[in-house]
């Protein structure tokens, strides 16, 4: 106890580095808390390819299967929902499928599908998740007087046409995913994996 | 005989005295000499009213996870075996979901209370400010509480809910799998909600109580006529115009929660749906990830705020509308620039703005609740700019009232 004089630097200097420390050590300790809420391994496990035969679905009908737990919508297109398709494109946000995010690049086209007449989509809305309701028909609905058949989700009144195209003025933002599929042959298809050769 | 008992009394509070010596002034402060105005009226019961809820909540909540299940596959069923199966399951579950309806009721009268008597006004912001802590995290309580039954219901506003993070930019998606625990709203989803719900948030709401208490009693009550009683103190140093909360409130608040659960109680007996209000008829079906419901909607309590999002045409937009309606009154102590609290010295324009806005906010929450025509989505455009436009402007109008001087004494009423 002979030295009296306090040495403020040096204790400031261990206040300090003694709170850096310190903080580190709180951070490192909050990792494990937080990323305990990432999906687990399990999760990440159960997206499988799924596999479907469409051989009964008839022209106007489809069918929704579960792929990694979301549904997907096979259906299968009339000529009359074909030949409506171009006629929307006035007044959808992304009629030429430019958002390459929504689809694989085998389905950018005017029917955002490999073969015409059977679409694929994930169906889920792209604003918050819901699964809009199917409205084929071609005539007028309460909410589109001009309706050409397509998808009206019931959460926040999105609404798209029959090849999943996301219209102007509806607060979902793109149109409908579709996922990775490709045909085992001229019935069963396969969601989930590319077809050989497509990136 | 009496002597031996005030003896005993005396010698065993002195015992707790000598060990805590906090105790006794720590019930005088918030209790017994607490001095509150005199003058409070009916809307002055809504606090303490919220507080008994927030008491049937906690106690009929602890009995509901005797029985419950937090797994996707059990849920429903869990919650169907207490409502049939389990003795009295049926009321106890009743009380939970009808008090979580009521809860809302109580706190949306308990802020329009403070907004009409200008209870956020200096010095009490902070009081005001926790107390919006405490309506966000019931919010957050309410949702996650509404998911567990796993109906139908329960899935997709789960899904809507935790998709609004989605729309932060960059790093949305990924948020939102956090949040899930899962690429979907799965098991996984259910199961930290139920740990949130009964455990993490209800001790926050705990301790924002004990806060926005603590912060209250320091600066005092307002009251209905905005008058400050501390101004006029008597020569013991007490408010002249305060009373004791104990007896003198104890026993008022005793009157208003037999009212009070008296209005409970018929609902909870005769209409415990309310008409599909408090119980959505769609959560009578187990939820399904395949499929949404014709019709969705959330609680009513959610509903002014689900019509604003719905009104924008744009992802992001739309969910900052949502979130900047509850956050803009935060704001609200800071936006009032009256020199006066109390609506009764203040003039016509507050009077009919503040009475516009209830119409609006009444409005929304039936807009919310409806199917949403492009009629009804314009009418909810214009009730939300009313909405966030009665804040915005808030600084101008306040200043340009005409107010009325205010007494310096609560005034004596025959």
């Amino acid at each position: 106890m002979a030295n009296h004089e306090v040495n403020t630097g040096r204790r400031r200097f261990l206040t300090a580095t003694t709170a850096v420390v310190g903080a580190g050590g709180v951070i490192a300790a909050a990792v494990p808390f937080v990323a305990s809420w990432q999906p687990s391994a399990k999760a990440q496990g159960a997206g499988a390819p799924v596999t479907e035969d469409i051989s009964k679905l008839e022209p106007g009908q489809r069918v929704i299967v579960q792929w990694r737990g979301q549904p997907v919508w096979i259906f299968r297109r009339t000529p009359e929902q074909l030949s409506a398709l171009p006629a929307n494109d006035g007044r959808l946000r992304d009629p030429n499928s430019d958002n390459l995010d929504q689809q694989p690049e085998y389905a950018k086209n005017g029917y955002r599908s490999i073969k015409p007449e059977i679409a694929v989509l994930v169906g889920t809305c792209t604003h918050l998740g819901c699964s809009p309701l199917f409205r084929p028909e071609l005539e007028p609905q309460p909410f589109d007087a001009e309706w050409k058949g397509g998808f009206y989700c019931p959460c926040h009144n999105s609404r798209f046409d029959m090849a999943g195209r996301v219209y102007e003025g509806v607060p979902a933002p793109t149109n409908l995913r579709v996922p990775p599929y490709k045909f085992l042959d001229e019935n069963r298809i396969v969601i989930g994996v590319n077809p050989e050769g497509a990136a | 005989m009496a002597n031996v008992i005030a003896r005993t009394t005396d010698s065993v509070v002195g015992w707790f005295n000598d060990r805590t010596p906090g105790l006794i002034p720590f019930y005088k402060k918030h209790i017994s000499e607490y001095y509150a105005p005199k003058n409070f009226n009916v809307w002055y019961y809504f606090g303490s009213l919220a507080m008994l809820v927030l008491v049937n909540q906690i106690v009929t909540g602890i009995w509901l996870t005797m029985n419950y299940k937090p797994s996707a596959a059990e849920a429903f069923n869990s919650v169907e075996y207490i409502m049939r199966d389990v003795d009295w399951g049926w009321l106890i579950r009743y009380m939970h979901s009808t008090g979580a309806s009521l809860f809302f009721v109580v706190v949306y009268l308990h802020m329009f209370r403070g907004l009409i008597y200008g209870s956020y006004q200096k010095p009490r912001e902070l009081v005001w400010v926790i107390g919006m802590l405490l309506f966000l995290t019931l919010m957050a309580e309410a949702f996650m509480g509404y998911v567990l039954p796993w109906g139908q219901m329960s899935y997709w506003g789960a899904q809507v809910i935790i998709n609004l993070f989605g729309a932060v930019p960059w790093i949305g998606e990924a948020l939102t799998e956090f949040i899930r625990g899962d690429y979907l709203v799965s098991d996984a989803t259910l199961n930290r909600f139920f740990a949130l719900h009964v455990i993490a948030l209800p001790l926050v709401i705990l301790l924002l109580v004990v806060l926005h208490l603590g912060a209250l009693h320091e600066v005092g009550s307002n009251n209905p006529e905005g008058v400050d009683i501390k101004k006029k103190k008597g020569v013991d140093g007490v408010p002249l115009d305060g009373i004791p909360f104990h007896p003198y409130y104890t026993i008022k608040d005793l009157f208003g929660a037999g009212f009070f659960l008296t209005i409970a109680a018929f609902i909870l007996f005769f209409e415990p749906t309310f008409g599909g209000l408090f119980l959505e008829y769609d959560n009578f079906v187990v939820a399904n990830p395949l499929v949404t419901p014709e019709h969705i909607k959330p609680v009513w309590y959610f509903t002014p705020y689900y019509a604003m999002l719905r009104a924008v045409p744009d992802k992001l937009l739309g969910v900052m509308v949502m979130g900047g309606a509850v956050l803009i009154l935060f704001l609200v102590p800071w936006l009032d620039y009256s020199r006066v609290k109390s609506i009764r010295y203040r003039g016509m324009i507050t009077k009919s703005l503040l009475a516009m806005f209830v119409i609006s906010f009444i409005a929304l929450g039936w807009l919310g609740l409806q199917t949403g025509s492009t009629g009804q989505t314009w009418a909810a455009r214009i009730f939300t700019l009313y909405y966030f436009g009665f804040f915005i402007t808030m600084p101008i109008w306040t200043r340009l009232d005409a107010v009325k001087s205010v007494p310096d004494r609560v005034p004596a009423h025959d």
